[in-house]
């Protein structure tokens, strides 16, 4: 048996790590919005920008790992339309993964505060202060956070429906054991 | 023909000529800025209203004054949101102490057009003795006076209660300003 039902485990734990620093810093985002200005506040801004700055870095990481690194094929039986959708959905997660953290990035700069990553590493301001341009960004920023909600939904659902509804070994594609449970 | 007293007129009412008292400021010029550091993150900011009286002879410069009064409802601080705040009893305490104000009490020459100025600054009714550097330079239409200072904000209890801590919002403030002024 040389074909590998498993993710290597380096993508395993990118997909893991980065999918709880994803799963901290949404509900984050939406909590600290509609605070009042206080110290806790700033303090919440900056971790959920921290994280974004994180994640910005390990989809960089995550993605050169997947362009060189061939995923294990999807189980047999599953439909043509279904592996489409797979990949599409992929893409785009992908994809709002590198745009999120970006708008956000850009969106912190048009409001005038630049994005220190830990309190020590200054990203630099991209874009020059602009009110307007923030306001816009930050309808950007939580309309790309939706999708994302939505994607992740999806993602989430379909891996739980082949793996308990139609008994594909699918969960342990991303999981830690070793062991073949086919 | 002799002009040696014409030109010898001329050099003596030179340095006369020169001798400008700079007491007009140019509020258009003329700027104050801040920065501080929030959570690491520099911040800046400003006021846009102020006025300025100063009188200044580089020929004299222990005779130098200078009073600023600011208006502190003209703040930048950074965004929207920390303008409304800093109006607050914690910040500024702003219905009570509108204005912030600097006047100076002695200026000393240090050389190549750099000047020490101590002064008091009163800020939310607390007033402290402050030392500025001040650069002079002299221009065409108007010379500007370029300084700066470390301002704590907690010696004027800018910033109280839960604001109070250090580590979110600093207790450093740098402040930065430019008079223009001229002698007309």
């Amino acid at each position: 048996m040389s074909t590998e039902t498993r993710y290597s485990t380096p993508a395993i734990v990118l997909h893991w790590l980065m999918a709880l620093l994803i799963l901290a810093g949404f509900p984050l985002g939406l909590y600290m919005v509609d605070l009042p200005l206080s110290p806790d506040k700033l303090k919440l801004y900056s971790y959920h920008k921290w994280i974004g700055v994180t994640v910005f870095l390990l989809v960089a990481v995550r993605l050169s790992w997947r362009l060189t690194h061939t995923p294990p094929p999807l189980p047999a039986g599953i439909a043509a339309w279904q592996r489409r959708a797979s990949a599409v959905v992929h893409g785009l997660l992908y994809l709002l993964m590198i745009a999120i953290p970006l708008s956000g990035w850009l969106m912190s700069s048009a409001k005038g505060f630049q994005t220190v990553w830990f309190g020590v590493l200054p990203l630099p301001d991209l874009i020059e202060k602009d009110r307007e341009l923030g306001q816009v960004l930050a309808g950007v920023h939580k309309a790309l956070n939706f999708s994302l909600l939505a994607l992740v939904i999806l993602h989430a659902g379909a891996a739980l429906k082949h793996h308990f509804i139609e008994r594909q070994p699918f969960l342990q594609r991303m999981g830690w054991s070793r062991k073949e449970r086919t | 023909m002799n002009i040696t007293p014409w030109f010898l007129l001329a050099a003596l009412a030179a340095p006369a000529a020169h001798a400008v008292e700079y007491h007009t400021v140019l509020p258009k010029q003329s700027t104050i800025h801040f920065e501080f550091r929030q959570m690491g993150v520099p911040v800046k900011g400003g006021f846009k209203r102020f006025n300025t009286q100063m009188a200044f002879d580089p020929a004299k410069p222990e005779a130098a004054r200078a009073q600023v009064e600011i208006d502190l409802a003209s703040i930048d601080a950074g965004s929207p949101e920390a303008d409304d705040e800093s109006a607050g009893k914690l910040w500024f305490n702003r219905s009570v102490y509108p204005k912030a104000t600097f006047v100076s009490s002695q200026v000393r020459a240090l050389g190549n057009n750099r000047y020490e100025m101590r002064g008091t600054l009163t800020l939310k009714g607390r007033s402290r003795e402050m030392t500025v550097p001040v650069t002079y330079a002299p221009g065409k239409n108007a010379a500007t006076f370029d300084g700066g200072f470390v301002l704590k904000r907690l010696d004027f209890g800018i910033g109280e209660g839960v604001w109070a801590d250090v580590s979110t919002v600093a207790n450093e403030v740098q402040v930065r300003f430019r008079i223009a002024a001229t002698g007309n």
